[in-house]
């Protein structure tokens, strides 16, 4: 296994949004598997951050950081439902 | 008692060994990948070329080995920094591949077993640039360093030259790939520093 946990968005996903979204909900484009953020497979060893759903393996976020920009490939899912507080 | 010292010379480097800008020199040869390894076994295993007219050319596992096969002596460049000189490699030459494929495309979109995709010109595949390789430092090559086959184009940055390669889609317009589409610079040549788009 060379993945870890959704949790290791934590970090650079808060950089660009304001909440955490490792506790939001979100929709494969896939298979349709709902799930936490926190629950996908990260992998790490990579030019960018790959996540992909725990169901399918489908990608479903990608996060390349450059030097002075982010890009975030979300084509993978269908939603993101966010709680707020 | 005297005591000799080395001293702290950080990452070693001789001063002749010449890298592309931003570079460091790696001794071991790190693993990157994007997602699980795919184990695609030999008799399983096929090569395609599809043209943009719908033409579809087929190499299987034996097809491939039995093709004339060159040894190369390469540095290699990843784009998350590390370079590597001197890998040993043994593969056959698109030149060879291509030979008898008949297009009009400017562009490919290298196609992985696993999902995986990288674009790039049709003309950095040939004139002896590019090659499937199978072999590494004299040995099978790794699933976890591509194997059974991969594509090696050592030009360009190594996201280039595709682990776990299923075929070839030639196009006549270019087309992003996995990380191309995901801010990684279309071209990717290290001695340019073409890491992300706009660089």
């Amino acid at each position: 296994m060379n993945h870890v946990d959704g949790n290791a968005l934590a970090g650079d996903l808060r950089e660009i949004f304001a909440v955490d979204l490792t506790a939001a909900t979100g929709q494969c484009s896939g298979c349709g598997y709902k799930g936490s953020v926190a629950s996908l497979r990260v992998y790490q060893n990579a030019p960018g951050v790959v996540a992909r759903c725990p169901h399918c393996e489908e990608v479903v976020l990608r996060l390349v950081r450059g030097r002075d920009r982010a890009w975030l490939d979300l084509r993978g899912t269908v939603s993101l439902e966010i709680p707020l507080p | 008692m005297p005591i000799v010292s080395p001293g702290f010379t950080g990452r070693r480097q001789s001063p002749d060994v010449q890298l592309p800008p931003g570079q460091y020199l790696a001794e071991d040869f790190p693993v990157l990948t994007a997602g699980p390894t795919p184990r695609v076994t030999t008799d399983r295993w096929q090569f395609t070329v599809n043209t943009e007219a719908g033409q579809r050319y087929d190499w299987s596992w034996q097809q491939l080995i039995e093709l004339p096969a060159e040894k190369i002596t390469t540095d290699i460049h990843c784009v998350t920094k590390w370079s590597k000189l001197g890998t040993r490699w043994k593969g056959v030459s698109l030149d060879v591949l291509l030979e008898d494929v008949e297009t009009a495309a400017d562009y490919a979109l290298v196609q992985s077993y696993g999902g995986y995709t990288t674009n790039l010109p049709l003309e950095d595949l040939i004139d002896g640039q590019a090659w499937i390789a199978y072999r590494y430092d004299g040995e099978e090559l790794t699933p976890e360093h591509g194997g059974p086959a991969r594509l090696l184009v050592p030009h360009l940055y190594f996201w280039k030259s595709a682990k776990w390669v299923r075929g070839i889609q030639l196009l006549l317009e270019d087309e992003p790939g996995f990380w191309e589409s995901a801010g990684y610079h279309d071209y990717g040549d290290p001695w340019r520093e073409q890491r992300y788009q706009g660089d």
